[in-house]
């Protein structure tokens, strides 16, 4: 059975559907993959004791002829931001290490009501706040590529659970890259929706403006079969927009006609690294045998995207991670040797113990930009800022339909290279922070294997509530560009 | 009345909006359920978990803001106060800052006979925090209030005696209870009143240092807190001494404020739009849908009843303190076609009963109609005022029409004049000594003959009649 994990998961649905295999049979075959594997890559903080009885579940229903969902009988990681009921949740902190939520998020609900099945809980960087998976509690994760080199992040875990075939397809979270840059560090399709499109109900919040989860998988039909089933409008959350959720799955091959790719002249200036050059070369070849015209756009606030980015991410984290007091859940020091002095020594022990070093940073940042008299001057600034780049972007999607960039400045980098040093690691979400902030939708797909032998994506991205073509032009250059490759070790 | 200071006097009221569930989800406001039932992950600030504003808080905010004569704003925003504190489960209330739902506004009230207004700031939506009750080395926390609706509503700082400060929180309080938007019960807490005091010279053009003054639970106490607070100020600051900006609190049993903290902590409370929720846009089609559902306001009501039933001010003022009674009045008024008695009965008759036994006039053991009833019968010379009075007191026992009672207890007016003449001629033939004091000028006696006819009548003779008939026996 070792050929199923190589199997989509539209595949594994129908072959469960039409009786191949069984549901059970293909969790098992992905819980083999991670035994052998997962000690060394370490995607996976925990994994679903109950994932072999849900299988069951779903074949007792094919066989008595039940509706099974459309993906019913696929296994889903899922990252550990989302809250999953009765799972430990942890958020890759200390300061969640045994949580345990009471409740399931909205987009956990939806992908169970299709039928999917929660194999585990991915590694990821402490509260999504990194992009190397390095600030995990649970310790790194490492890329099935090359395990010397970082997976991305922050959801590492999830684009690694996809790309060293321990799951069809995984959830991540992205709040400035956190899914397109794994994704394409680790050659597989990323895809952050629009803001509003997925419910952020019940995921552990970042910042609140510009999180969105999304889908990883081997291929974009797959990533689209699970945007069906998780986007839409969300009472339990009220920037859900209630815009229609099409089939886009049964659309992925309508012929695209007369399609404008915009290339930002901004991503363009001063040069590409040669391997990231080479992969919008390649991407470039595809879109112009597809008929597509290419149109130089600007997005002149490019620059300041990833200065805003920090501002406004930083200063929302540090008010949506007060919560984490040691009151009501989550780590509580040990006070019964020593204890608290006082409200604020309890505070202090709890949070100082519970988070870790880059989490601290960004809470610390944060709390500066938003306290009184420095308001005005970062965060305020900053969304004005925020508000010209949005419009940079809406009067280029006036000339294209849809923007081809980079991912990354440069393919994976090593574990321990950068981690010491934050301002490069920010600086490398140069071509992704822009999407949120703007609230677009963009997508990362393998194209090619660089010098070294590393993935490398290219990003799309459509404007708002345009996923229809964003997934019909990216489905059409995946089939044309056929990237085949996959870790040598899997 | 302080010499040569003038107080500085401006209220916030928190008034908790009269909804099923919480401001931001749908956990019950229910009062007096057990310690944390009312919770769910929203309230207790679960991670993930996220506020959906609920609409009727909206409404009743827009209620309020249109009886307070408040600019309502089509577009406000709900921000974040950041602070840490254990019974505020996110780190954060969700309150609203720079753009709240309502801008300026006032409320008029009288003061003796002073007609007072005194202007509204603004009133903004925000959630409560839980309850932390303190024993020892250890303290509890009840989270059943959080998330709880309120509307701060906050006064200019124009109130200028503390009698002032008491009566502009009692007429905030009957505004909010006429719309039935809050139940406006302090000792349960959905009604809250800080006091901010400051005192100047009276020709001074700068405002002194302000002092918070919290938990004041009475409206007398409103009052005490501040004339307390107001003295306090001036002896410090002519004995040479500083007034600091504080919170201090207000001890009822002795009459005094003091100091909460030490040391006041200079609080940066971060605000910032909460990202979590969208502005609240409010149409026009919204606003006059409330408009048009807005109910008579307490001012206009007392205005109207005065004009249209010609009872005095102070008459239509107390009718008027609460809707209940107001319309009670009003009902007894219109069936019974006369508002002056009306007015009386209600007043002093009812009011007493429903005083001693501790009854809202929802309550009243007397249905309007009954009580309509009885005016007639008067007005229609069936009983007496007299008679009345005991109909009245056996109505507030049995369940019985009026004139049931008067039937069943034989207590129908006698005005045969047949059987009032001989009452008449009985009583003057048995007092020989008054008649002659009588009519030798002791014009008071006349009172005594019409008691004893009254009293050989078991209060039942028709009065004018015995007026009439013994005047005529006595010249």
């Amino acid at each position: 059975m070792s050929d199923i994990i190589n199997l989509t998961a539209k595949e594994i649905h129908s072959g469960i559907l039409s009786k191949k295999f069984k549901a059970t049979e293909v969790m098992q075959s992905f819980l083999d993959q991670i035994s052998a594997k997962d000690k060394e890559l370490n995607s996976f903080i925990s994994l679903n004791d109950k994932a072999m009885e849900q299988a069951q579940k779903v074949d007792d229903k094919v066989s008595s002829g039940k509706n099974i969902g459309a993906l019913g009988g696929v296994p889903v990681a899922i990252k550990d931001m989302l809250c999953t009921k009765d799972l430990k949740t942890t958020a890759g902190s200390k300061m969640l290490e045994n949580f345990i939520p009471p409740y399931s998020a909205t987009v956990v609900n939806k992908l169970e009501a299709s039928g999917a099945i929660i194999i585990g809980k991915c590694n990821q960087d402490e509260f999504a706040m990194g992009s190397s998976n390095e600030t995990s509690y649970f310790g790194a994760c490492k890329n099935p590529w090359d395990t010397e080199y970082v997976p991305g992040g922050s959801s590492g875990g999830s684009a690694v659970a996809v790309a060293a075939r321990m799951a069809p397809i995984s959830i991540g979270t992205d709040t400035g890259g956190s899914i397109r840059q794994p994704a394409s560090f680790c050659g597989v399709v990323g895809i952050k929706p629009t803001y509003g499109r997925v419910s952020r109900y019940g995921i552990v919040a970042f910042a609140s403006s510009l999180d969105q989860a999304g889908p990883f998988s081997r291929t974009i039909e797959d990533s689209t079969l699970v945007l069906e089933s998780i986007c839409g409008h969300d009472e339990f959350d009220s920037t859900t927009s209630s815009k229609e959720v099409l089939p886009w799955s049964t659309k992925l091959n309508d012929k695209v006609e007369k399609i404008k790719v915009g290339l930002p002249k901004e991503y363009f200036e001063g040069g590409l690294d040669e391997d990231v050059k080479k992969s919008i070369d390649i991407a470039k070849d595809a879109l112009k045998e597809m008929g597509c015209e290419f149109v130089e756009v600007s997005i002149p606030h490019t620059k300041y995207s990833v200065p805003i980015y920090y501002i406004i991410a930083t200063s929302e984290a540090s008010s949506n991670l007060a919560r984490y007091d040691g009151v009501r859940f989550g780590y509580r020091a040990n006070f019964d040797d020593k204890p608290a002095a006082d409200l604020i020594d309890f505070y202090c022990r709890n949070r100082g113990e519970g988070f870790g070093t880059e989490v601290k940073r960004r809470i610390s940042l944060g709390t500066f930009t938003l306290s009184s008299g420095y308001y005005d001057a970062y965060y305020k600034k900053a969304c004005q800022v925020r508000s010209l780049l949005k419009q940079d972007f809406e009067k280029s999607f006036k000339d294209c339909d849809i923007i081809l960039s980079p991912v990354t400045t440069t393919p994976a980098f090593k574990i321990g290279d950068r981690i010491s040093d934050p301002i490069t690691m920010y600086k490398n979400d140069i071509f992704t922070t822009s999407t949120n902030l703007a609230g677009l939708p963009g997508l990362s797909l393998p194209v090619t294997l660089s010098k070294d032998k590393l993935p490398i994506g290219v990003q799309l991205t459509a404007s708002a509530f345009n996923e229809s073509k964003l997934l019909q032009v990216a489905h059409q250059m995946e089939q044309l560009i056929s990237f085949k490759e996959k870790p040598a070790n899997v | 009345m302080f010499n040569d200071w003038k107080p500085v006097i401006g209220l916030e009221i928190h008034a908790q909006l009269n909804t099923k569930s919480k401001i931001f989800c749908n956990d019950s406001t229910e009062f007096g359920k057990g310690d944390n039932q009312n919770i769910s992950p929203v309230s207790l600030g679960m991670p993930g978990a996220l506020p959906v504003v609920n609409k009727m808080a909206i409404e009743n905010s827009i209620k309020t803001g249109l009886a307070l004569n408040s600019e309502i704003r089509r577009k406000s925003v709900f921000s974040r106060k950041n602070y840490f504190y254990p019974d505020l489960p996110k780190g954060y209330q969700i309150s609203q800052f720079d753009e709240p739902i309502c801008e300026g506004g006032f409320v008029e009230f009288y003061v003796d006979d002073e007609k007072v207004r005194v202007g509204i700031t603004r009133a903004h939506m925000e959630e409560d925090a839980g309850k932390s009750t303190h024993h020892g080395d250890y303290s509890l926390i009840n989270l059943n209030r959080a998330g709880i609706p309120l509307l701060e509503i906050v006064s200019e700082p124009d109130i200028k005696s503390p009698a002032h400060a008491a009566e502009y929180a009692r007429t905030i309080r009957q505004i909010l209870k006429y719309l039935d938007v809050c139940d406006g019960n302090l000792e349960e807490g959905s009604l809250r009143c800080d006091c901010n005091v400051s005192v100047m010279k009276k020709d001074a053009t700068e405002y002194g240092t302000r002092v918070e003054i919290k938990n004041i639970n009475s409206f007398r106490f409103v009052e005490k807190a501040i004339e307390y607070e107001i003295s306090r100020q001036i002896e410090v600051i002519e004995s040479g001494g500083e007034i600091f900006q504080e919170t201090r609190l207000f001890d009822s049993t002795k009459n005094k404020t003091y100091s909460m903290r030490k040391k006041e902590q200079a609080h940066d409370y971060r605000f910032f739009p909460d990202p979590d929720l969208l502005p609240v846009i409010i149409s026009e089609e919204w606003i006059d849908r409330v408009k048009s559902t807005l109910p008579e306001l307490p001012k206009d009501m007392a205005e109207r009843f005065q004009s249209e039933y010609k009872i005095p001010k102070y008459d239509a003022l107390v009718l008027t303190q609460e809707k209940a009674l107001a319309e009670y009045f009003e009902d007894v008024a219109k069936e019974s076609g006369n508002a002056k008695s009306a007015s009386n009965w209600v007043m002093v008759e009812l009011q007493r009963e429903l005083n001693d036994k501790k009854l809202s006039i929802e309550k009243s053991p007397i249905s309007s109609s009954r009580l309509a009833e009885l005016i007639k019968l008067i007005d229609g010379k069936v009983i007496s005022g007299k008679i009345a009075k005991k109909v009245f007191g056996i109505m507030l026992t049995e369940d019985k029409n009026p004139d049931v009672i008067v039937k069943e207890q034989g207590l129908v007016q006698i005005s045969d004049s047949g059987a009032i003449e001989k009452m008449v001629d009985d009583v003057i033939a048995a007092s020989p000594n008054q008649v002659e004091q009588y009519k030798a000028g002791k014009d008071k006696l006349f009172g005594y003959f019409v008691g004893q006819i009254m009293k050989a009548s078991k209060g039942q003779a028709n009065p004018e009649m015995i007026n009439k008939l013994l005047k005529e026996k006595l010249k």
